[in-house]
């Protein structure tokens, strides 16, 4: 795969602090990259430094191999969607779209051509002299998106545009982005605060705190395997707890909730586990398996994302346990006091 | 019921004053202004109905040569007091920190505290021959005598764009203060040049706030009376003295009225034609 991004040891310092640290990353031609991160963290000053609006502290970017030190923002092969999608107010739908192209002095009848193709990709057909005032929200996005998109950006970048969105037309929009990501072969750098937008449409996702990358993964292997405690707690829910002690393999919690780790070879402080790692009533042959009573406090029923909050019986440690989706656990109740096992492998300790 | 009641009579109280003021001070003098400006004396001694005053303004080519030379200078002023001020909007609005904005605001609005008279005699003590521009250019040398600076078209230019382009930076301010920097990068993301997201983007943004500044300083500067007289010279004919002149000089007050209703009416209609033509709509200018 050709690298179409390399982001080789990027800084940025403002006055009094720094909002990228050191990042280095590489991107492949046709991805669908994000950014996943909390606010704060950095990933805005990353984008306007790949977009040129903000000048770099120290690091290089190169985008195709060509150094982009010193190219304004106009001259980048990049264009991108702003969070408040910045459609011109005073100009309709074909006109926003038409803008970009009218400054690289493209003869009209292309023009026309480019503009029209753009709008049926994005589903708007017939929308052309629509003001951009009277769209719904999701067909601003899609203007803004194609307004971009028609300029062949060799990388898109989105700055958090579903934010702004109801959740069910999130949702739409997360697969349709997906799509059309697919459909052109464009490469995407998305960022968000949203794991599951990032999940869900990525083909890698890089998870960004305090202007640092924690860890660059798939998303399966970032929710499989977390490199820090910062993308556990941050990626998917987990149940966290603090570490008394971790000595020969045990690992022990403030309130006294004993679990076998054997092969540690760290010391540790903090243990993280998926609440769809635990499995309720194993049975006797499953081995390297810590097994547990608790006692049921809640049923959080969410259709398939039902879970049950329990106390382990012997500590009183609380625990967030996703619910299997068959019948056998349907008669569930509060009060019902039910034997637990989680592997040891999916114990994480950090 | 009763609630309403009271609520009605609060209103008619708070009114009255209003519609008094409004009735006796504006909309009378006006009316009965109208109704001389159509009449004149008859052999007979009474009054008798007649377009003669309007037409002596399209007879008398000193007239109505007054009124385009008047109307010239008020769109030249208008869009002088434009290319002065944008820049100043654009930077109280987009460049420096809001902090700073609103004291360089109370700056600009000093002036307005003054009254045109007393500005309009500042100027003449910074522009006449013992002023402090001429004093300055004998001093440096770079002239032996001074300037005719004073009592003319130049001096009355500086005078009318100077009461009047406070009325042009504050509502393109108050447009330029709602275009989000966003739609600035969006376009030169797009690729679109300095000069061009200046055409493109900043103008038409800020067309409204452009054209209800222009309104107001074209209708400021062809009315006004002070500062072409006092600073304008013998060849800065202005329509308002013309009306002067006829109250007060020739004591003809039909005249006099007639003018005024074409001065209102012609400089109104300079307004209409003018937003026809560049598509804009009233509705929208205040906004």
């Amino acid at each position: 795969m050709n690298k179409i991004l390399e982001i080789k040891n990027l800084t940025k310092s403002f006055k009094d602090f720094t909002a990228v640290k050191d990042v280095n990353f590489d991107v492949d031609e046709g991805g669908f990259f994000s950014i996943l991160g909390p606010s704060g963290c950095g990933k805005t000053t990353l984008l306007r430094m790949i977009s040129g609006f903000i000048k770099e502290s120290q690091g290089e970017i190169l985008i195709k191999g060509e150094s982009m030190s010193g190219i304004p923002p106009e001259k980048r092969p990049v264009n991108i969607v702003f969070q408040n999608l910045a459609l011109f107010p005073m100009m309709n739908v074909k006109e926003n779209i038409a803008f970009g192209l009218k400054r690289q002095k493209i003869n009209k009848s292309e023009i026309e051509e480019r503009v029209a193709d753009m709008l049926a990709r994005v589903g708007l057909e017939g929308f052309e002299k629509k003001k951009v005032t009277e769209l719904s929200g999701g067909q601003r996005q899609r203007v803004a998106i194609a307004r971009s998109l028609v300029m062949k950006p060799s990388i898109l970048l989105l700055d958090e545009p579903l934010g702004a969105l109801d959740r069910k037309l999130r949702e739409h929009m997360k697969i349709e982005l997906k799509l059309l990501q697919k459909e052109l072969g464009t490469t995407f750098i998305y960022i968000t605060h949203d794991q599951s937008e990032a999940l869900v449409m990525s083909d890698k996702v890089a998870v960004m705190n305090k202007g640092r990358f924690e860890q660059i993964d798939t998303p399966r292997n970032l929710y499989k395997n977390p490199k820090t405690a910062f993308v556990a707690g941050f990626v998917g829910e987990s149940n966290r707890f603090e570490l008394k002690s971790s000595d020969d393999g045990l690992l022990v919690t403030q309130k006294g909730w004993k679990l076998e780790k054997p092969n540690l070879d760290f010391k540790t402080e903090i243990l993280y586990i998926r609440p769809e790692a635990f499995i309720l009533a194993p049975s006797d042959n499953l081995i390297n398996i810590n097994r547990f009573k608790v006692l049921i406090k809640t049923i959080l029923f969410d259709g398939s994302n039902t879970k049950v909050s329990a106390i382990v019986t012997s500590s009183g440690d609380e625990l967030l346990i996703s619910l299997p989706q068959n019948a056998r656990f349907e008669d569930i109740e509060e009060g019902d006091e039910v034997q637990v096992g989680i592997n040891y492998e999916n114990l994480k300790c950090y | 019921m009763e609630n309403k009641k009271n609520f009605n009579v609060t209103f008619y109280l708070l009114i009255i004053p209003v519609l008094l003021w409004l009735v006796i001070l504006i909309v009378l003098p006006h009316i009965d202004l109208l109704i001389s400006s159509f009449q004149v004396d008859s052999d007979a001694g009474g009054k008798i109905f007649s377009f003669e005053h309007y037409m002596a303004f399209f007879k008398n080519k000193i007239y109505w040569l007054t009124f385009v030379n008047t109307a010239a200078y008020a769109i030249g002023v208008t869009i002088l007091a434009f290319i002065v001020t944008f820049p100043i909007a654009f930077y109280l609005t987009k460049v420096i920190s809001k902090k700073y904005a609103s004291f360089l605001v109370l700056l600009l609005l000093i002036p307005l505290w003054v009254g045109e008279l007393v500005t309009v005699y500042g100027w003449m003590i910074i522009l006449g021959d013992h002023g402090v521009v001429n004093q300055f250019l004998i001093y440096i040398g770079l002239i032996d005598k001074p300037l005719p600076l004073l009592y003319t078209n130049f001096s009355m230019t500086i005078g009318l764009l100077y009461m009047s382009m406070l009325f042009m930076v504050v509502p393109i301010m108050s447009t330029l203060e709602s275009l989000d920097d966003s739609l600035i990068e969006a376009a030169s993301d797009l690729g679109a040049s300095k000069w061009t997201i200046f055409r493109k983007i900043i103008i038409p943004y800020s067309m409204p706030g452009i054209t209800s500044g222009a309104i107001i300083v074209f209708m400021l500067v062809i009315g006004d009376y002070v500062a072409p007289d006092i600073l304008g010279g013998k060849s800065s004919l202005w329509f308002t003295e013309q009306i002067y002149n006829e109250f007060l000089a020739t004591f003809n007050w039909g005249e006099g009225a007639a003018f005024g209703f074409l001065l209102l009416f012609i400089s109104s209609s300079i307004i209409w034609l003018t937003l026809k033509l560049s598509g804009q709509k009233l509705e929208r200018v205040g906004s």
